[in-house]
């Protein structure tokens, strides 16, 4: 039987995954022709190049749900900011390589955790999807923890600048692990996670780096949150006005 | 009314994929379509109108930026050939694993100077596709594409792609 309030639910959760792959790979994309090293433009355009292959999926599947005609391209060029659901760490500045890594790194073992459990979803389509982005995102987290720890285990300047990178930062992991309606939901009928109960495990998981590479843990104090309602941080309006440009500007342009 | 005879389903998978193994990977041209493992069904149904050759093609990474070109490279090489009535369908699970990819393949991966993807112990390296030489060393996780890490040989001191295993 068709049910529209989950459906309603699926739309939203599918709109977070997709919003944090899109905006994430937009983000590291900006690195691309300004990297430290030739190799590291490269890798971090890589990492892009995958989530935005991993965002198209989630936002077709979510236009699909949804059943009123929006394909990728609608969703991701013709929202505005109220309308994006992507958690509030991956809008923020890319900042110095430093805090680059640092984001991956915290990102990546959420999105790891993540997709593990979405690749037993309930829902095959949800379950596809995620079985095929989980080994890109393995990989992602294993050049992040290599990341922490040479820069942790590098120079001052970079033990000190990865540390305050991951100080600047934690305050907005909290809101990954957020658990509301939607996810309760969904996690319910077996079909999405219930991201509270993956806590622990990440925190256990980034620990272990972050104690690997002589780096100090930051206290837990308080979490930032907003962006799975649509409340964001002044970042991603920016961010959407260069990544929207040619749609908003030349509507339905194509080559 | 007897229905007129159609040349089109008469010809079977297998000379088909004969077919699309010329076409080549548009980033590795070395490899074909075939030889990567994306092309996993090919099968003909009948719909009002006909014969339609439907093929399945599964891609590599989720942002593999060759995914539309394979798939309109896949679509002309069909219509060299006459037939013009395929539906192309992109398809995620199961997943693509690099243990798709054929022996062929590998061994064409190794002659243009790609190390090809295996099992590697921990630590340990993918032997220099130009020397042979063990001691290799990763310099960086990504090479040219998602699909390929960059390593550099000590011994004859080349650099090379290693085909990530995937």
């Amino acid at each position: 039987m068709h049910d529209a309030t989950r459906d309603a639910a699926l739309f939203e959760y599918l709109l977070r995954l997709g919003d944090n792959a899109l905006v994430l790979a937009q983000r590291l994309t900006e690195w691309c022709g300004h990297g430290p090293a030739l190799e590291e433009d490269i890798a971090l355009s890589n990492v892009g190049l995958d989530l935005l292959g991993q965002a198209r999926y989630w936002l077709t599947l979510a236009g699909q749900v949804e059943g009123a005609g929006r394909d990728e391209d609608a969703l991701a060029f013709r929202r505005d900011t109220i309308d994006f659901r992507n958690a509030l760490i991956v809008e923020l500045p890319r900042g110095d390589f430093a805090r680059t890594t640092a984001r991956q790194f915290l990102f990546d073992h959420w999105h790891l955790l993540t997709l593990e459990r979405l690749a037993r979803s309930d829902d095959e389509r949800i379950a596809g999807g995620a079985a095929k982005a989980v080994k890109e995102v393995r990989y992602h987290v294993e050049r992040s923890n290599e990341w922490i720890c040479l820069l942790g285990d590098g120079t001052a300047e970079s033990h000190e600048r990865i540390q305050r990178a991951i100080e600047d930062l934690w305050p907005y992991t909290g809101e990954l692990f957020e658990s509301d309606d939607v996810s309760t939901r969904l996690a319910r009928a077996g079909v999405a996670v219930d991201p509270a109960g993956l806590h622990p495990v990440w925190d256990d998981a980034v620990s272990r780096v972050i104690d690997g590479a002589s780096l100090q843990r930051p206290a837990d104090t308080f979490a930032h949150s907003g962006g799975f309602r649509g409340v964001h941080t002044e970042h991603l309006g920016y961010l959407l006005a260069e990544m929207q440009f040619l749609q908003r500007a030349y509507p339905e342009a194509t080559w | 009314m007897v229905a007129p005879a159609r040349r089109a389903p008469s010809i079977d998978a297998a000379m088909i994929r004969d077919w699309l193994d010329g076409v080549p990977d548009p980033e590795i041209p070395a490899l074909s379509v075939v030889d990567l493992g994306i092309v996993r069904e090919i099968a003909w149904r009948e719909d009002d109108d006909g014969a339609v050759l439907s093929v399945m093609v599964t891609p590599t990474y989720s942002g593999c930026p060759a995914h539309e070109v394979i798939v309109e490279s896949i679509r002309a090489r069909l219509l060299e050939h006459g037939i013009e009535r395929v539906d192309i369908q992109t398809r995620v699970a199961p997943p693509w694993t690099t243990d798709w990819i054929s022996d062929a393949g590998r061994r064409k991966l190794e002659r243009y100077g790609i190390a090809p993807p295996r099992a590697l112990a921990d630590g340990a390296t993918p032997p220099c596709p130009a020397c042979g030489s063990d001691d290799t060393e990763c310099v960086s996780r990504f090479g040219s594409t998602p699909c390929k890490a960059l390593y550099r040989c000590r011994a004859c001191l080349e650099p090379f792609d290693y085909f990530k295993c995937h």
